[in-house]
């Protein structure tokens, strides 16, 4: 009874003249958080046609000689807009792109950046969630979005992979990208700008936004952890405002114990998986933003992690 | 600052190969198009099926709030009065690339009322649940679920993990004889660690497409009589999980065996627990 055929569509080329319009775009509003770093801070909210995707946050650091982006947003035209913000700003070339993970609301806008010779770069499973979910969230999300906005889907996977580490350069100034282990997805990618202490710590840090556990809660608690010990000044969260370190990891670190605590509990107790979306973590409810979008889904996700301890 | 070691892949000309399921083009919108009629057709034989609503109930959330792990119970709820008994419940989930989830094959004296598992649901869908009486007559009753939002997505989360434990088989019996209804009805769970893989994930080495790899037969046994035959398909959870109530028959070991789609077997048993969790 299964009817899935599989058809390969050739989703980019390299070299090829650059994909964004070229009708004049509204730059994307971005603040200059310590000189060379720019941030547009999403709206905590889910995507919709209203907020054209642009609910995370996204950035670009400017070096000597080239810039580098961090993240694209939720739809090509957020990339666009995203680069008319660069665009104002400088001229020097885009060398990189970089992906903290393969989520719709942090690479729809990827296909606004191609071109020019600008590398994409993403967590080495980036490719594989990428190839996985990709038309599912282009589907999903044409639905919510409309046809405008996302249009065919254009998903651009990276050509630069991250195994555990890599150093970038932008002339005069270095990224260093680190890899995680399964946490918040199972391709999370980090970036410092090492001269500013600067960690785009993408989504294995949410501020205001309820966390979202698309991985493994045991692993991101692991995370959290190490992520802790790491000295910097400040964090790009993937979601809510630019913090102080480590402060900002406090409030995910307690939403993910409660989580953990109150699923393992219901596991001992021998209830349903149902019984924990309903319950679990409910505490934290005037914590968060977007809770009952989520946390059902996570008491769900971490449910089923736990049963197999 | 930490000392990272360093190590880079570059590819080069990497093609995004893009799954494309034969029936998702018809789940671009909501209720666009019923394929109900045509499922009728191809899973039951164009059978005549009558309004099961009080002989099979089907609950699922109304949203599928993670679209990996959906919970689904059937609860079988013909009348004692009715001499007739459920043979099997066949679960279609209609937009899904493959619709027919399980179908579950109830043991003759097994006297199962109720099944939950879990199941990925791609869209917005219907939901059916199809049972067969020991008269031959087939009777349906349906539920809708809305798809999840955000950037749930029904394929794995942690890839590498579910491989990792291939063919573990777990097994866990509920309440305590003495605190069960006084019928005598039990309730027990088996696990599967199984990727479930859906034929949708791409080798990054080759590019090629890994074939479906999944889980197409559960058989559970009280010694030697049958309390449950299923055949399961992708739209089954990774790491199938079944959970039941049954009526024990004295029987001193529940035995478990499970077949995969590439020949697999997996197979273990476990002492009865009288007394319970």
């Amino acid at each position: 009874m299964i009817y899935c055929s599989l058809s390969l569509v050739v989703a980019f080329t390299l070299g090829a003249a650059p994909a964004f319009a070229q009708k004049q775009q509204n730059a994307l509003p971005v603040r200059e958080i310590v000189p060379g770093i720019f941030v547009h801070t999403g709206a905590t909210e889910m995507m919709t046609q209203d907020n054209e995707g642009a609910i995370a946050n996204v950035g670009f650091i400017i070096g000597n000689d080239a810039v580098g982006v961090i993240d694209t947003g939720g739809s090509v035209r957020e990339g666009e807009q995203l680069l008319a913000a660069i665009r104002a700003r400088t001229d020097k070339p885009i060398r990189y792109v970089i992906n903290t993970h393969g989520h719709p609301d942090h690479v729809f806008g990827n296909a606004a950046l191609q071109g020019n010779g600008t590398q994409f770069v993403g967590h080495k499973n980036l490719p594989r969630a990428l190839a996985v979910r990709g038309q599912f969230y282009i589907d999903a999300f044409r639905r919510i979005m409309g046809e405008d906005l996302i249009g065919k889907g254009r998903l651009v996977p990276p050509t630069i992979l991250v195994d555990d580490a890599l150093t970038l350069d932008l002339g005069g100034r270095s990224l260093t990208l680190r890899a995680w282990p399964t946490a918040h997805s199972d391709n999370d990618l980090t970036i410092l700008d090492e001269q500013t202490g600067t960690l785009f710590g993408g989504d294995l840090v949410f501020l205001e936004h309820v966390p979202v556990v698309d991985g493994s809660i045991r692993g991101w608690l692991k995370v959290v952890d190490a992520l802790s010990a790491i000295s910097v000044m400040r964090v790009v969260p993937g979601h809510g405002p630019v913090s102080s370190w480590p402060g900002a990891l406090v409030d995910e670190r307690r939403y993910l114990d409660i989580l953990a605590t109150d699923v393992r509990a219901l596991i001992a107790d021998g209830k349903a998986i149902g019984v924990a979306a309903d319950t679990a973590a409910t505490s934290e409810r005037s914590h968060w933003k977007l809770f009952d979008d989520y946390n059902a889904r996570n008491a769900t996700a971490a449910f089923s992690e736990f049963e197999w301890e | 600052m930490l000392a990272f070691h360093f190590r880079m892949l570059l590819v080069a000309g990497l093609l995004a190969a893009t799954p494309f399921c034969a029936r998702s083009t018809h789940a671009a919108t909501p209720e666009s198009y019923d394929p109900w009629p045509g499922l009728v057709q191809d899973i039951f034989n164009n059978r005549q099926i009558a309004d099961g609503s009080g002989i099979i109930g089907v609950e699922m959330p109304y949203r599928a709030e993670d679209a990996a792990i959906v919970p689904v119970t059937l609860r079988v709820k013909l009348p004692p009065t009715d001499n007739r008994r459920v043979v099997a419940i066949t679960l279609v989930i209609a937009q899904n690339p493959a619709p027919m989830a399980a179908r579950f094959e109830l043991g003759q004296d097994s006297s199962v009322s109720e099944i939950s598992t879990r199941v990925r649901v791609n869209s917005y869908t219907d939901v059916h649940a199809v049972a067969e009486l020991s008269d031959g007559k087939l009777y349906a009753t349906k539920t809708y679920v809305k798809a999840s939002g955000g950037c749930s997505a029904p394929a794995a989360k942690n890839a590498d993990e579910a491989k990792a434990r291939l063919g573990q088989i777990r097994f866990r019996q509920f309440a305590k004889p003495t605190e069960g209804p006084q019928n005598g009805v039990r309730e027990a769970q088996i696990m599967i660690g199984h990727p479930n893989n859906s034929g949708l994930q791409m080798d990054q080495l080759t590019r090629l497409y890994i074939p479906a790899f999944f889980i197409n037969e559960l058989r559970i046994w009280q010694d030697d009589a049958l309390v449950l035959a299923i055949q399961g398909g992708i739209s089954i959870s990774e790491d199938p999980n079944i959970r039941f109530s049954y009526v024990p028959n004295g029987a001193k070991r529940i035995r478990v065996e499970a077949k995969d789609t590439e020949g697999h077997v997996f197979q273990n048993d476990w002492k009865v627990d009288n007394s319970g969790i």
